[in-house]
């Protein structure tokens, strides 16, 4: 028994389980830190986390005495990324459908979401984290039978099997385009019209609740669920992520916005660019995958690297989604290469850990090095940016992440096979319980 | 480079295309009228290939940092390229007489990149029902078909390929089947035809797939396989049938040989599917085995042993890191992706020191796409799997990382003697990159295949576009005329 609890033990702290009580004071010294915040870029800095919370940052910051002290001399320090449309705990393997949860295949839609389904044990978290992902929106996936609605997602803490959930809902999914129209039967007029039936009918439906519960309002296109939860799309309380990429289907979108008055969020955004200064105009950010340059679909004819170049200079607030939940470790990658196609570095950066919190609205929270924020945290051993640069250290909330996944057990397992003297199979090498 | 060339470059290369469509290459040797044609009285490739180089100059690239492709690094470098070859390597060489002299200091050169697993062409863009010609997913074997007559020359994918430094690459059928059908080798050159991006005398390929794609599609559909043993059984039907089918050859042709043609009578059928396999079978064809999991690498190594053949590379092979030293002592290839992982089962153990682990431990290792966006940075995806091995611990060069784009996939095609590396006499396929191609921000600047400059990202003129993108956006006369609503 005793031995089973050590054995549980090792394998919570190999996990980097959140365990109450382990939360301590960090000094980070030494190295340059990207706040993102007002205070800039700061070399040689001094980054203060006490209790979950950056208590201090800055050139002038006194350790005190109980602090753990770790030179980051010669590194970069930056907040966490933000994946700002992932699957993480609601997807394992894409096509084991058993580990899936994302997707619905019933006629709920907007009632749909992901939080009650989310394993936050799920083996590719800690693959990403210590790859310096610290926090997501987990968005569903596609579109519910026979509506474009896709459901609500929320967002979500990489570090922590507790209270991981840290804003529900953050945002209500929906499908237009080539996507939307599949589901609404063919056009995409069907699919602008169904979602304006769906917004109608939450409108009537919030105006009327007495009516609708003693049977005397007219039938509405979706259930009492669905419609209650449009009701905070409606008031502006909880954006609309449309996913849409050719430039008349993002004009679509933003119509829809105004004539409903939404807090309207484009993802995908193939063709942004060529409507950058309308988006600007409206306010409406964009979460792009800046790897997408392909005419890959008829409404991503004008793919094009530039994209998040282009956005960001004419004033659009964007951020990086690459639809790869598996590998949201190479959002880093995707940020450089917006870089290298035109994207000022500080702007990537914002977009990488920034935006995200500000696009759904907990930014007085996360995304930056600043005092009180939540201390999602990462040292780098270089640029950020660059695909041979790897994370040293992370921190969510504050917790110090044990820099371990199941592929870095696999690597050294096999590192040890192959290379060291072990005389039995690779089964016995265990190095997570060494 | 001077512009002043530009004009004349363009009118020889309208002539050499001009050329190429007019001009029968290669005809079939001539037989008896009155016999059908046996074996070796086939056309040795029935599509053979009419590529012409694109016109160019003899060029020397000066003080660049070059990577060999070899292992090797050469600072302050220079390189000449002289009739479609590399002429000299190393420092400071003799400038010829009306050669393009081109200062790359502070840039970098490697090889041009070979992509042995790419589907462009066959899965081009834009991806809908009329262009998904990858996979003939009606018969689990279907060795009878080539990848060469699906492919699309007109796929945008070729030219942004171009634009990452792939020189060569290799279009591969899907994996929906046990067996899909001929691999085909092509210069990323912009062509109106198949033929005239074919590499010229590059060994076919056969595509075989392992694992849960073809059991997927035919045992969900009820039919043979719907099991790992089933796709086993499977493949060794196809060898044996195959083997059946060359001695029924080999029985006729002796004949022929001690009785001659007239009295041999008739030669046996000809059957394409058992052709292929039988040309496997006698190691004109090197089998492409997509493979993900290190047992099944085993078993199919089995298979080759039994009948005969050659795997040249197991492709996507995630597991290789975990029988390195299998791999290398049967001399077979493994090539990976840097990251991908968990999209099934079988890629659910994948790592990212792959690649590294498997050279370390003394394998052929190779990178590859499997991806029209992947093949655009493949320069990127051997830094990520660079890295991944100095953190397991393995201090290899870049230098010699660079092998896994360049040298090690040239082998996998059986190319390496004419491809691959900077060394005098092989082909003139060089990339210019901006800075050093480990990095992000790095992009090629300049690509030459067979001397010819083909790409250049700071001309206009050498960035071709292809039919289908030309005037997909016709600028409007006028946007925002009026509020119509």
């Amino acid at each position: 028994m005793k031995r089973k609890m050590a054995t549980a033990f090792a394998l919570s702290l190999a996990l980097g389980l959140a365990a109450p009580g382990m939360a301590r004071t960090w000094a980070i010294t030494g190295g340059t830190i990207y706040t993102l915040g007002p205070a800039g870029k700061i070399e040689h800095g001094t980054l203060l986390i006490e209790d979950g919370r950056i208590a201090a940052v800055g050139t002038d910051v006194k350790i005190p005495g109980d602090a753990a002290v770790i030179d980051a001399g010669g590194k970069i320090v930056t907040p966490g990324i933000f994946d700002p449309m992932s699957q993480f705990g609601v997807i394992e393997i894409s096509q084991v459908a058993t580990t899936r949860d994302a997707r619905q295949g019933t006629d709920f839609s907007a009632a749909f979401n992901v939080a009650a389904a989310i394993n936050p044990r799920s083996v590719l978290i800690p693959v990403n984290r210590i790859a310096g992902v610290t926090r997501a929106m987990v968005s569903p996936g596609g579109a519910g039978e026979g509506h474009i609605i896709s459901g609500q997602g929320v967002l979500m803490d990489l570090g922590s099997t507790e209270d991981f959930v840290h804003k529900n809902p953050a945002a209500m999914f929906a499908l237009l385009g080539e996507a939307g129209a599949r589901h609404a039967g063919g056009s995409r007029a069907v699919a602008l019209l169904k979602l304006r039936e769906a917004l109608q009918d939450a409108a009537d439906y919030a105006a009327h609740r007495g009516a609708f519960q003693s049977n005397r309002r007219r039938e509405y296109a979706l259930s009492r669920l669905d419609l209650e939860a449009l009701v905070p799309v409606l008031r502006g309380e909880l954006p609309l992520v449309v996913q849409v990429n050719r430039a008349s289907d993002i004009e679509a979108a933003l119509k829809l916005a105004r004539d409903f008055d939404l807090e309207l969020i484009v993802a995908g955004g193939a063709e942004a660019w060529m409507v950058a200064d309308q988006l600007a105009a409206a306010n409406v950010p964009v979460l792009l995958n800046p790897f997408q340059d392909l005419p890959s679909r008829f409404e991503t004819l004008g793919a094009t690297l530039r994209n998040a170049a282009r956005l960001g200079k004419a004033g659009v607030l964007i951020a990086f989604a690459t639809g790869d939940t598996h590998n949201a470790r190479k959002l880093t990658q995707a940020a450089g290469n917006a870089v290298a196609y035109g994207l000022p570095r500080q702007a990537a950066l914002e977009a990488l850990m920034l935006h995200p919190a500000k696009i759904y609205g907990v930014a007085d929270r996360v995304g930056s090095l600043e005092v009180g924020k939540i201390a999602d945290v990462v040292i780098w051993e270089g640029d950020p940016l660059e695909v041979t640069t790897y994370a040293d250290q992370v921190f969510i909330a504050g917790e110090k992440i044990p820099m371990v996944s199941r592929q870095t057990l696999l690597r050294d397992r096999y590192m040890q096979a192959l290379f060291g003297d072990s005389p039995l199979p690779a089964e016995y090498i265990k190095p997570g319980n060494d | 480079m001077k512009p002043r060339f530009f004009p004349l470059l363009m009118a020889t290369a309208l002539l050499a295309l001009a050329g190429c469509a007019n001009t029968q290459e290669t005809a079939p040797e001539s037989r008896p009228a009155s016999a059908p044609p046996a074996p070796a009285e086939f056309p040795p490739d029935p599509f053979p290939s009419t590529y012409e180089p694109l016109p160019a100059q003899p060029t020397l690239i000066e003080h660049a940092t070059i990577f060999t492709g070899t292992g090797e690094k050469i600072e302050d470098g220079s390189i000449l390229l002289v009739d479609r070859k590399i002429a000299a390597i190393g420092h400071d060489l003799d400038v010829p007489e009306g050669a393009v002299v081109i200062d790359a200091g502070g840039k970098f050169v490697t090889p041009g990149i070979i992509d042995v697993h790419s589907h462009l062409g066959v899965y081009p863009s834009p991806s809908i029902e009329a262009t998904a010609n990858g996979n003939e997913m009606t018969n689990p074997n279907t060795a009878q078909v080539r990848s060469e007559n699906s492919v699309w020359p007109q796929d945008p994918g070729f030219n942004f390929a171009r634009a990452g430094g792939v020189t060569t690459l290799a279009i591969l059928p899907g994996s929906g089947n046990l067996i899909g059908g001929r691999t085909v080798v092509l210069k990323n050159v912009p062509a109106k035809t198949v033929q005239a991006m074919k590499y010229p005398g590059a060994p076919y390929g056969l595509k075989m797939a392992c694992g849960e794609n073809p059991m997927r599609v035919y045992g969900s559909r009820g039919q043979f396989p719907s099991t790992l043993m089933g796709n086993v059984a499977g493949y060794r039907q196809a060898f044996a049938d195959a083997l059946a089918y060359h001695r029924k050859w080999q029985a006729w042709e002796a004949k022929v040989a001690s009785q001659g043609r007239e009295k041999a009578g008739p030669p046996p059928a000809r059957d394409l599917k058992l052709e292929t396999l039988a040309e496997v079978l006698t190691g004109r064809i090197q089998v492409q085995w997509h493979c993900y999991r290190s047992d099944e690498m085993k078993t199919a190594l089995d298979i080759a042993d039994e009948f005969g053949f050659k795997i040249a590379a197991f492709h996507h092979a995630v597991e290789a890191y975990q029988i390195p030293k299998l791999l290398a002592k049967t001399d077979t290839c493994a090539a990976m992706w840097a990251d991908w992982w968990g999209f099934k089962l079988e890629a659910w153990d994948a790592i990212r020191a792959n690649i590294a682990m498997v050279d370390a431990a003394g394998a052929c290792a190779t990178i590859h796409s499997d991806s029209a966006n992947g093949i655009q940075r493949l320069n990127q995806e051997v830094a990520k799997a660079w890295a991944a091995g100095r953190h397991a611990g393995l201090d290899i060069s870049k230098a010699h990382a660079v092998m896994w784009m360049t040298l090690n996939p040239a082998k996998v095609l059986g190319l390496a003697d004419e491809i691959g590396s900077l060394e005098p006499g092989k082909h003139a396929d060089v990339v210019i990159w901006s800075g050093d191609p480990f990095s992000v921000y790095t992009k090629a600047e300049k690509v030459f295949i067979d001397g010819a400059l083909v790409y250049d990202r700071d001309n206009p003129r050498y960035q071709p576009v292809s039919d289908f993108m030309l005037g997909s956006f016709i600028p409007q006369p006028s946007s925002g005329r009026g509020d119509s609503q």
